[in-house]
């Protein structure tokens, strides 16, 4: 307990926050603000996650029955195609980069703004183009390639818009890059005086480590889908084998991609919520810079295990050894993070309040996902469970069960600084624990449908499957009631009367939380200036959830 | 409700019986790490809670053998897993020499199989029980993936290559043989079934279906190709075209005009007929036609059995 100041800098004067400054459409549709991009990302990514889910409840009506009754065979294959792009690409990829760290890595850092705001922008619009160019997919004739683009498939066999799809991918990857290059540069140049890389928090290694990601895989995806179009539209042969081209070559070409892609996905959630299990733990967390350098460490092996998607197409045993074995030491630094996590809570002051809840249910999903993920790291293991729902439900558990649980866990625990308002608590808690559920019910069946044999992309499956697959259709629609719920109480506490929410509800440490919310236009009066290590609870001032 | 339920595939060889220990195995070994940090996490989270008022004093903030110790500790264990599935794995593709050659050819949507003897069959294959079969597979269009989930054995066919798995399949049955790699449009109506029956049935099989006995094996359909192709015009020895002669080619060594130098397996032989300047054969011209436009997998398939079976001497192709 000390009484000198966690952090520098002059008085609260009464500031306009970014909210206030400006109603008109230009003032959001031509705003350089990172935080009001971060909300034209937010409201666009649930528009997407909106179609996204709008497939998904399609193929699991219709996976009901056996025979299928509802979609055609191509109709089926055409909504888990734009399921997995729109998920992956649209949703899954931009959610928390481009949202919460849109929003928080400047004003965690104790900067005015992003190294680039206008970049900023035109990476939203980007995003925005290539968005449209997948709905005109959509509505355009579909594409059935699945997220995959598997050659010669893609390449030479498939119906529908490939090129129009392959085109919104490449596109979208522009943005993606455009993000990590001004993350990356306002990390290292943004910093607010004091604010040294020892005093950075997760949330800021983890979108570091994901930066180095955006730029270093996406421009791989980039050339290699243009190859594909290439192929289609004039047949240059680099994958089709009748022209002395290799199939197998754009598997590895697209795993060097897709594999890190899934880190992208996951690498921003493990920041997440290490911020919200420090601060409901109200705890320094434990071994900082064991956390931090596991996200490097993420990043850095991610880029040599893409082999393991690839362990029966054909390519040499010997590779897919090594792969195997560089699969396992991957999960190390995944493994890191759940024990520290898990000690950090021991002797806290625990807040059990929704942000914890999503936290400690992310951490369960996360840790079943990335087990089965050791499990299809095993040999023979994977020969028998890949390309099947074994295989659908590691990643949903990896991809829904921790990014997503992770993002609402986020938006949960950053909408008072985002907003200025307090949502209904114990709705959120509820959701918490009904999205748990739901997805549990969802996906748990499918890892025995994939031991039992039910390859994925069926459309038409073996009567004995069925009542797994009932069961899973079941727990989808708790699933999706759990995810609708927040999009209620959130939006009802934007409503005039709104509960205002003080500076620092949750009592946390962090610079965003010195800040009003929500914060002024340049998120700070005046400049910050960082004494204090991070995560030095107990706060200096102590403030309660209550006195706003 | 039409549909049942299924708690756990049946094995049908001892790999599958292998692999469903393994991952039993493994799969507690996993609680056993996973259980302690899922309950300390909720006694942590109860007995910590704001309302209480319980010793936090010195809490810890880092240590770093505690650190080492689960990283280190938990990977060792699972190494142990990895070299036991990677024994597993290497066994598949290590087949006994006298494995029965079945050659598979996929296409949208349908399995074909070719026996060696020269029987046929679509989307059914019977096989010996307790002999060990060997699969030489590719595909005709997109790449496809031979599934029985019955033999915990998986492997995506190619086109323009050959794949192969080998498998011994000891308890008689039928057991659902599926494509397991997105191919298109009827992808999951892809399926077939796998007939395991004991040896005595299978040979009366066989002779049953051997197509009436016009083609005989499928080595000697090869052979008939070899001539009504024109091959044994170059090859032969009574040619006055210089080409390579091919008599017990299969598995000896080939110098190539690039200066390498491989063994002559499936992959040549086969890359040899239908990409006939990918590898010219040192002191050759690189005069040979394509047959790339004019054959299908199966024959292919059929003139590489016959090459196998062919012998060196003066007047072998």
């Amino acid at each position: 307990m000390t009484d000198e100041p966690r952090f520098e800098h002059p008085p609260e004067e009464a500031a306009t926050s970014y909210l206030a400054d400006g109603y008109s459409l230009r003032s959001w549709f031509l705003t350089t603000d990172h935080k009001r991009i971060a909300l034209l990302y937010l409201v666009s990514i649930t528009f997407f996650f909106l179609v996204g889910a709008g497939a998904a409840a399609l193929i699991r009506l219709d996976l009901l029955t056996p025979q299928g009754d509802l979609l055609s065979n191509d109709g089926y294959n055409r909504a888990f195609s734009i399921h997995g792009i729109v998920m992956v690409w649209f949703f899954l990829i931009p959610a928390i980069p481009n949202v919460l760290g849109n929003f928080l890595v400047p004003i965690m850092i104790g900067a005015r703004d992003l190294a680039f705001p206008r970049l900023n922008l035109l990476s939203w619009y980007i995003y925005i183009l290539s968005g449209l160019l997948t709905l005109y997919v959509v509505v355009g004739g579909g594409v059935d390639t699945g997220w995959t683009f598997y050659t010669p498939l893609s390449s030479v066999y498939a119906n529908g818009a490939v090129v129009a799809t392959i085109v919104a991918v490449f596109i979208s990857g522009f943005s993606t890059i455009l993000t990590g290059l001004n993350f990356i540069v306002t990390i290292h140049k943004l910093r607010a005086p004091g604010m040294t890389w020892s005093r950075l928090p997760l949330f800021i290694w983890s979108h570091y480590a994901v930066s180095i990601i955006f730029v270093l895989a996406t421009p791989v995806l980039a050339i290699t889908l243009l190859l594909v179009a290439a192929e289609r539209l004039i047949g240059i042969g680099v994958f089709d084998p009748r022209l002395g081209g290799d199939p197998l070559l754009f598997q590895h070409l697209f795993w060097f991609y897709s594999h890190p892609a899934v880190y992208i996905m996951v690498l921003p959630a493990l920041g997440v919520v290490s911020e919200l299990i420090t601060a409901a733990a109200h705890k320094r967390i434990f071994g900082y810079w064991f956390v931090a350098f596991a996200s490097i460490a993420i990043a850095v092996i991610g880029f040599m295990v893409w082999g393991h998607h690839m362990f029966v197409s054909g390519q040499s045993v010997y590779a897919s050894a090594v792969f195997s074995f560089l699969s396992i030491a991957v999960a190390v630094p995944s493994a890191i993070k759940v024990y520290n996590w898990t000690v950090t809570l021991y002797k806290a002051d625990i807040a059990i309040d929704a942000p914890l809840l999503f936290a400690l249910g992310f951490i369960g999903l996360f840790v079943a996902g990335g087990l089965t993920g050791l499990m299809l790291a095993m040999l023979a293991i994977d020969v028998h469970v890949t390309d099947t729902y074994f295989v659908v439900a590691h990643f949903h558990y990896i991809m829904v069960g921790g990014s997503v649980t992770a993002f609402f866990g986020g938006l949960h625990f950053w909408w008072p600084k985002i907003t200025g308002r307090l949502y209904n608590e114990t709705l959120a808690r509820i959701a918490a624990i009904l999205i748990l559920i739901g997805f549990n019910i969802t996906f748990f069946p499918q890892f025995m449908l994939g031991y039992e044999g039910m390859p994925r992309r069926y459309h038409v499956y073996p009567p004995e499957f069925q009542v797994l697959h009932v069961i899973s259709s079941m727990g989808a629609a708790l699933l999706a009631i759990g995810y609708a719920m927040p999009a209620v109480y959130l939006i009802w506490s934007l409503l005039p009367g709104g509960r205002r929410a003080p500076a620092n509800p949750w009592g946390a440490s962090g610079l965003e939380w010195t800040t009003s919310s929500p914060p002024p236009q340049h998120n700070f009066i005046g400049q910050p200036v960082v004494v204090r290590q991070p995560y030095d609870y107990p706060l200096a001032h102590p403030v309660s959830r209550d006195d706003g | 409700m039409s549909g049942g339920i299924l708690f756990w595939p049946p094995a049908a060889s001892h790999h599958a019986e292998q692999v469903d220990l393994l991952i039993g195995s493994f799969g507690a070994m996993t609680w056993l790490l996973t259980l302690p940090v899922f309950v300390l996490m909720a006694w942590f989270t109860i007995r910590y809670r704001r309302s209480r008022d319980v010793n936090r004093d010195h809490a810890p903030t880092r240590n770093l053998w505690v650190e080492l110790g689960w990283s280190i500790i938990p990977f060792i264990l699972t190494l142990g897993f990895y070299v036991w599935a990677t024994m597993l794995f290497l066994d598949i593709y290590r087949p006994p020499a006298d494995a029965v050659p079945i050659h598979v050819v996929a296409k949208q949507w349908m399995w074909k199989f070719q026996h060696p003897d020269g029987a046929r069959e679509i989307n059914a294959l019977h096989v010996p029980a307790g002999r060990p079969v060997k699969l030489i597979m590719t595909s005709e269009d997109v790449i496809h993936s031979f599934y029985v989930p019955a033999l915990r054995v998986k492997q995506d066919l190619v086109p323009g290559r050959y794949t192969s798995l080998w498998f011994d399949a000891e308890k008689p049955g039928r057991y659902p043989l599926r494509c397991a790699e997105f191919c298109g449009t009827d992808h999951s109506v892809m399926g077939g079934m796998l007939i395991v029956m004991p040896p005595q049935d299978y040979a009366a099989w066989l002779a049953r279906n051997r197509d009436g006995g016009t083609d005989g094996t499928l080595a000697q359909a090869g052979a008939r190709l070899f001539r009504d192709l024109g091959c044994s015009g170059c090859h032969g020895a009574a040619s006055t075209v210089k080409a390579p002669p091919l008599g017990g080619i299969f598995g000896r060594p080939v110098a190539l005009s690039s200066g390498d130098t491989l063994i002559a397996d499936d992959q040549y032989l086969s890359d040899s007929i239908l990409l006939p300047n990918k590898q010219v054969v040192a002191g050759y011209d690189p005069i040979m036609p394509t047959y790339g436009n004019v054959l299908r997998p199966e024959q292919v398939n059929a003139l590489v059995a016959y090459l196998k079976s062919t012998r060196a001497s003066k007047d072998s192709p």
